[in-house]
């Protein structure tokens, strides 16, 4: 644990020499801090997409954007935490685009809370299939992934950011641009959401059988 | 009996509510609840299941290659950006390599033959093979001091910042023959540069003074890239091609031994 912290701390360190050298123009400094982040990066930008294209595009544009606003992080947080931050809204942008454009196409319904998207639940293809039809762990990971894409672009960026990489709702609700209470809010509306799109795993912990959680 | 609502459950199991143990006490009673409290885990265990594609070791340099073309130099105060220890060492390699040339042409410069007109490239090669072999030697005996290095008993701070120094001094001139190791065509050589670069790089971002545990995370880092035995394979085979790079025994009479021995 101590040296896990270490770790961390020796990382934090780094990243801010390598942030001093590259605002001191030293451009090839800027590629230890890439090369450190990518990965976690595109995990989380994978979650929020569900798609590596897509993932890859933002881990790219949030390299590119936390280079330009390098001047502005002065060593607020740690640049890990920066780029995740700088990742997630360029996510949560793009996914609020790609569901207004989604929504242009279709038929004009009545927006939910965000104001962009129609009611997420209504999006499920099959609202109601049987337990016995979906057993199996291919079928819940597609029926949860496509309740994930029916939720709107906060309520997955609350539900990723909370409950697959375990931030601090204070830092969700930096993204969101929103305060915590909020926050909390947009949280429980997502899993809420989920629960009922997957009632007929939730109803006998099925979920956590089919795919081999279950303690 | 009052019910917890799915809100507080929900908060409840992210460790957010106030009154736990008074939710604690309801579920202990309430199998209602309970089994509720279960659903929410067991969906919220399921979200953990779904599959996120691995990138891949490389990922990093992946996204450094795309983006990087695209970066804008950061404008530095011209005298910090001419001064910056990376750039004054690649001033030196470049001086390094001039004057090598020079002294490796003089060396095999001697009665001009149809044989030795063809010799410029061979030249050239020798010139990179020798100034390349002697830069992976400085590199090796970093990596090498770095791997030996052991805290003293009781010690809580090690200074690096020679080490870290020198380490900077080589990422320009390392960039220098990776590129033209690219250019040339091999990748081979390329790619064990590119290695050795990051390696260069995360030294020379450590700070000055670590803690031993710092300081054996960096050697794990540095030993995980297996970069030590990358650079000795790289190096022998660079002392081959140095073998047949030599230029050919010059005729008895010849001044070039002459010349040689100065």
């Amino acid at each position: 644990m101590r040296e896990g912290i270490d770790t961390a701390d020796a990382e934090a360190t780094s990243d801010n020499v390598a942030v001093q050298r590259t605002l001191a123009g030293d451009r090839d400094a800027y590629r230890v801090l890439v090369e450190r982040h990518s990965r976690n990066v595109f995990r989380m930008a994978y979650r929020m997409t569900g798609n590596g294209h897509d993932a890859e595009e933002i881990v790219q544009e949030a390299f590119l954007r936390a280079y330009q606003k390098l001047g502005k992080f002065a060593g607020e947080a740690n640049f890990g935490t920066w780029v995740y931050r700088i990742a997630a809204n360029y996510a949560i942008d793009r996914l609020r685009q790609q569901n207004s454009e989604k929504s242009r196409r279709q038929m004009p319904s009545s927006p939910d809370e965000d104001g962009l998207e129609i009611d997420p639940l209504s999006n499920a293809r099959d609202p109601a299939p049987s337990p016995e039809r979906l057993a199996g762990s291919a079928q819940l990971a597609a029926k949860m992934k496509e309740a994930l894409e029916a939720l709107t672009p906060a309520e997955r960026t609350a539900v990723v950011m909370r409950h697959w990489e375990g931030c601090p709702i204070e830092e969700i609700a930096v993204v969101l641009k929103s305060n915590a209470n909020a926050t909390k809010n947009t949280v429980f509306r997502a899993v809420a959401k989920l629960r009922k799109a997957l009632e007929p795993f939730a109803a006998t912990n099925q979920a956590a059988r089919a795919m081999g959680t279950e303690s | 009996m009052k019910h917890v609502t799915e809100e507080e459950l929900i908060a409840y199991r992210d460790r957010e509510s106030s009154g736990r143990e008074a939710i604690v006490a309801h579920l202990k009673e309430c199998p209602e609840c309970a089994r509720e409290l279960e659903q929410i885990e067991a969906i919220l265990s399921a979200l953990h299941t779904l599959p996120v594609p691995e990138p891949g070791e490389d990922y990093g340099q992946r996204v450094w290659r795309q983006i990087a073309p695209r970066l804008p130099e950061k404008k530095a105060k011209w005298w910090e950006a001419l001064f910056l220890p990376r750039r004054m060492a690649a001033f030196g390699a470049v001086a390094a390599l001039i004057v090598l040339a020079f002294f490796v042409g003089r060396v095999s410069k001697g009665p001009v033959t149809g044989g030795e007109a063809a010799d410029a490239g061979t030249v050239r090669e020798r010139v990179l093979v020798v100034a390349v072999g002697e830069h992976l030697g400085r590199s090796e005996m970093i990596l090498m001091e770095l791997a030996n290095a052991q805290p003293e008993h009781g010690q809580k701070l090690m200074n690096i910042s020679a080490t870290q120094k020198r380490a900077e001094g080589l990422v320009e001139e390392n960039r220098l023959y990776r590129q033209t190791a690219l250019h040339d065509g091999d990748t081979a050589m390329a790619n064990t540069l590119d290695e050795l670069e990051r390696v260069l790089l995360d030294i020379a971002n450590s700070p000055d003074e670590v803690t031993p545990a710092q300081f054996e995370s960096l050697q794990k880092r540095i030993e995980s890239k297996g970069i030590l035995f990358k650079v000795r394979v790289v190096t022998q085979d660079l002392r081959e091609r140095e073998k047949a790079t030599k230029p050919s025994p010059a005729p008895e009479n010849s001044g070039v031994k002459e010349r040689n021995k100065t």
